[in-house]
């Protein structure tokens, strides 16, 4: 019942948006929050029954396939009126369905966007209660839900390109929600441009697979890409899984498309919950994920995944140092964290992504509402510097955030210390330890995240307060609506990771076989290729246990509490002035905290608001060239032809007024005029003198008559 | 005086005559074109003059000749003439208006557009 309705999901908060946007001006703000929470309970709901029912009934009876249905063709025909030519020769029907897949990895993120989401918009109806545009902001957070929920549930490429566009949208308008501060329209401008880069990515991978494969179809493309028929190594599919990542790295915010995701903060603090941490941005990994067979089949593009995401990993972590901003530093955290996600995947370790992506969602969610509890504590203060000592006046939130703070810092046993610690014991083990040195590289974040996290709880509800007196009479802690969502998931920062407690500390890793049905026969594949490298090594280790899981399980551990105590020692005591210990270095500190001057180097290089001497490059650069080339060439050609007809024009003029009118016109005129004289001499032209010589005649005639 | 007093054919012939000469002298001398249809008339109707006047001398002679009260060849000509003369009057006057809106003027020597 919940499986044949599940187009349900994505309807409901489609309603809930429609609603808002049609009639939303003219209700009240509690029937906005009844219409549109409403709308997402119910989803959640119906995800859990439709996940419930999958998991249960489904999957045992139909041998683990993933459960589709089609409500019907929505481009092409199933007739074969449209085909297209694929690259071995023979025609395939161009088609798109709107259809729903249901397999484990899309129930994952059902259950955790729509969870998630919910308790976003409950923690919402406190945030935005005194804001204007309340429906607006809730039409558009609903219109996201229904987007992100097309893209999970989509059965093909297409339809999850919809969504994936349908949640840039409303991430543009979120993002511009203040659309009066420039600052806040030009981020979500940034967000939308970077954006479409990735995109064009995206839509040319999906032309390359619809050409390769024949056709967009999950299951289709997955049943083509583990049939044997593509070898390893494959160009083609190297190109089209490289692309996908393009529009990967746009969507979830990798180097060198990350720019954006930090100047999205802009947005009111529940969407950078939301869309800007914990379900948006992992839509590039869900993609990849999905994806994964034709991954596999593409070691290169593996490896480009992996190394970009170690990069981003530690690029954007060492960002999060120095920021001051509290929302900018969850933001770099969040860059930072899919990194990691992006390296699990690039390993193999796709389930260790998917379990990251999952814990990731609850405790970052968690730090956001929190953030933005203490920010609406703070009167709208964002700067770490003027705050401190808060733990004991907003209680709830310091604590949630605290736990928050341990599951991402990777304290065992929280949340984060599992997630992540599978991926790094992934990325040392894969490819027979061929990918050590990206180890090295999530170590060394790990260290800076759980330095970058605890900093943020020291200087935030430590040391010496550093506020205004007006702002710190007014910080108090906010309505059930706000605190309820945080204590929520602050259970789930703490208890969700013991789904996949690893089996090297005597656990069963139910997440991991969870999703076996989607990822384990690559291993397979790959052994059958005779490559048994690339995820096969980590995925078998984690069966037995190896001594070395444990050696690198301590130092993880280690560089967490390293982290912690190195922030301790510097912020706990932070007053006014406080020194940052990174400070000591002011060329490193410089660039860090100008983020590695990256937007000003974009500025130089690819939108040309800055230039280098004289030139201007990049896109304004572009438009400058192209506005000389118009002006002068294209111009230069208009006017040039114009005088040409000018020219010509003088001349036929010439020409028609002496030549055609003169001698072929006039000529003949004035010939006949010529000609006739002397016939005009005949004539008087006065009708008297004619009847004068005809009387005369007359009287001629007669007396000629008479007398002869 | 009996010459004088019964009327002969001759004296119609001589009032046709009269008549037929002021009408040319009218038409050649008098600029106004209304003036020159109606001398126009009277010279057709010193046309009907004679006709009927031979008609009624006609009708005096012997029937071997052609003669008799029937002999009305002449009268019933007269009659075709005034019919023909009321449809030239028209023609004319048209002419004359159609003239008169071009030029402005109904005199008949500046009627001379055939002069080169």
């Amino acid at each position: 019942m919940f499986l044949t309705h599940i187009w349900l999901i994505p309807l409901f908060p489609a309603v809930g948006a429609a609603l808002m946007f049609f009639f939303g001006r003219r209700l009240q703000k509690s029937t906005v929050s009844a219409v549109c929470v409403g709308t997402i309970v119910l989803a959640f709901l119906m995800a859990c029954g439709a996940v419930w029912q999958y998991s249960n009934n489904w999957a045992p009876a139909n041998g683990n396939k993933p459960y589709e249905t089609i409500l019907y063709t929505w481009l092409g025909t199933d007739t074969g009126h449209l085909n297209f030519l694929k690259s071995d020769g023979s025609s395939a029907p161009l088609q798109a369905d709107a259809g729903f897949l249901l397999d484990p990895l899309s129930s994952i993120w059902l259950l955790f966007v729509t969870g998630v989401g919910m308790l976003i918009h409950i923690y919402s109806t406190g945030y935005m209660a005194h804001e204007g545009g309340y429906y607006r902001f809730f039409g558009y957070l609903n219109l996201f839900m229904f987007s992100m929920l097309t893209l999970i549930l989509a059965n093909n490429y297409v339809l999850m390109f919809v969504g994936w566009e349908g949640v840039g949208l409303c991430s543009y308008l979120l993002i511009g929600f203040y659309f009066h501060r420039e600052s806040a329209t030009d981020a979500g401008n940034k967000a939308f441009i970077v954006n479409r880069i990735g995109d064009a990515g995206f839509l040319l991978g999906m032309f390359f697979i619809a050409w390769y494969m024949g056709s967009l179809r999950f299951i289709d493309v997955t049943a083509a890409a583990r049939s044997g028929h593509f070898a390893i190594g494959d160009p083609i599919i190297t190109a089209a899984t490289l692309l996908l990542f393009v529009g990967a790295c746009g969507k979830s915010a990798q180097l060198p498309l990350y720019v954006w995701l930090p100047d999205a903060m802009e947005g009111p603090t529940p969407v950078s919950a939301l869309i800007h941490a914990a379900t948006m941005v992992t839509a590039g990994v869900y993609m990849v994920a999905r994806s994964n067979a034709l991954f596999v089949l593409a070691p290169t593009s593996m490896k480009t995944v992996a190394i970009v995401g170690a990069l981003t990993a530690i690029f954007a972590a060492s960002i999060g140092l120095v920021q001051n901003d509290i929302k900018r530093v969850l933001a770099y955290s969040t860059v930072s964290q899919l990194g990691y996600m992006f390296l699990a995947l690039g390993v193999g370790a796709f389930s260790a992504a998917v379990f990251h992506v999952f814990t990731h969602a609850f405790f970052k969610a968690l730090l956001f509402l929190g953030a933005g509890s203490v920010i609406h504590a703070m009167s709208g203060e964002q700067d770490m510097r003027n705050m401190g000592d808060l733990h004991h006046r907003i209680p709830v939130t310091y604590w949630t955030m605290f736990l928050a703070t341990l599951a991402i810092a990777g304290i065992p046993p929280f949340a984060g210390f599992f997630s992540k610690d599978a991926i790094l014991w992934q990325s040392w083990s894969s490819e027979g330890g061929a990918y050590r040195i990206l180890w090295f590289v999530g170590f060394v974040t790990a260290l800076m995240t759980s330095f970058y996290m605890f900093r943020l709880i020291y200087l935030t509800f430590f040391g010496r307060p550093r506020m205004d007196h007006a702002h710190e009479h007014h910080i108090h802690e906010h309505s059930n609506a706000m605190k309820a969502p945080l204590v929520v998931l602050a259970f789930f920062a703490v208890f969700a990771g013991f789904l996949g407690w690893p089996h090297s500390l005597l656990g069963s890793d139910r997440f991991t076989r969870y999703l076996e049905p989607v990822f384990a026969s690559e291993a397979k594949v790959l052994q059958n290729e005779g490559k048994a490298g690339q995820l096969a090594a980590g995925e078998k280790e984690a069966e037995h246990t190896n001594p070395m899981e444990y050696v690198l399980m301590s130092l993880s551990v280690g560089a967490a509490f390293a982290g912690w105590g190195i922030s301790r020692r510097f912020y706990r005591t932070a007053d006014k002035g406080y020194r940052e210990p990174i400070a000591a270095v002011p060329p490193v500190y410089n660039t860090l905290l100008n983020k590695y001057y990256v937007d000003e180097g974009y500025d130089y290089v690819f939108t040309g608001r800055r230039k280098i001497g004289n030139v201007r490059l990049g896109v304004l650069g572009l438009g400058e060239a192209s506005s000389w080339f118009d002006s002068h060439v294209i111009d230069g050609l208009v006017n040039g032809a114009g005088w040409i007809t000018r020219l010509t024009a003088t001349f036929s003029s010439w020409w028609d007024k002496w030549i055609i009118d003169g001698i072929g016109v006039n000529g003949p005129a004035i010939l006949a005029r010529a000609l006739s004289y002397p016939a005009r001499l005949f004539e008087w032209g006065l009708v008297q003198w004619y009847a004068l010589v005809m009387t005369a005649g007359l009287v001629g005639f007669v007396f000629y008559y008479v007398y002869h | 005086m009996d010459a004088l007093l019964h009327i002969t054919t001759l004296h119609y012939l001589v009032l046709g005559a009269a008549l037929f000469l002021l009408g040319v002298i009218g038409v050649l001398t008098r600029r106004n074109v209304v003036i020159v249809l109606m001398s126009i008339e009277l010279i057709l109707n010193a046309v009907n003059l004679n006709l009927v006047a031979f008609s009624r001398y006609w009708q005096g002679m012997p029937a071997r000749l052609g003669g008799g009260p029937g002999a009305l060849h002449g009268q019933v000509f007269a009659i075709f003439v005034i019919t023909d003369a009321a449809a030239e009057a028209a023609v004319g006057l048209g002419i004359l208006i159609a003239f008169f809106r071009n030029k402005e003027t109904v005199n008949v020597d500046e009627v001379n557009l055939l002069k080169w």
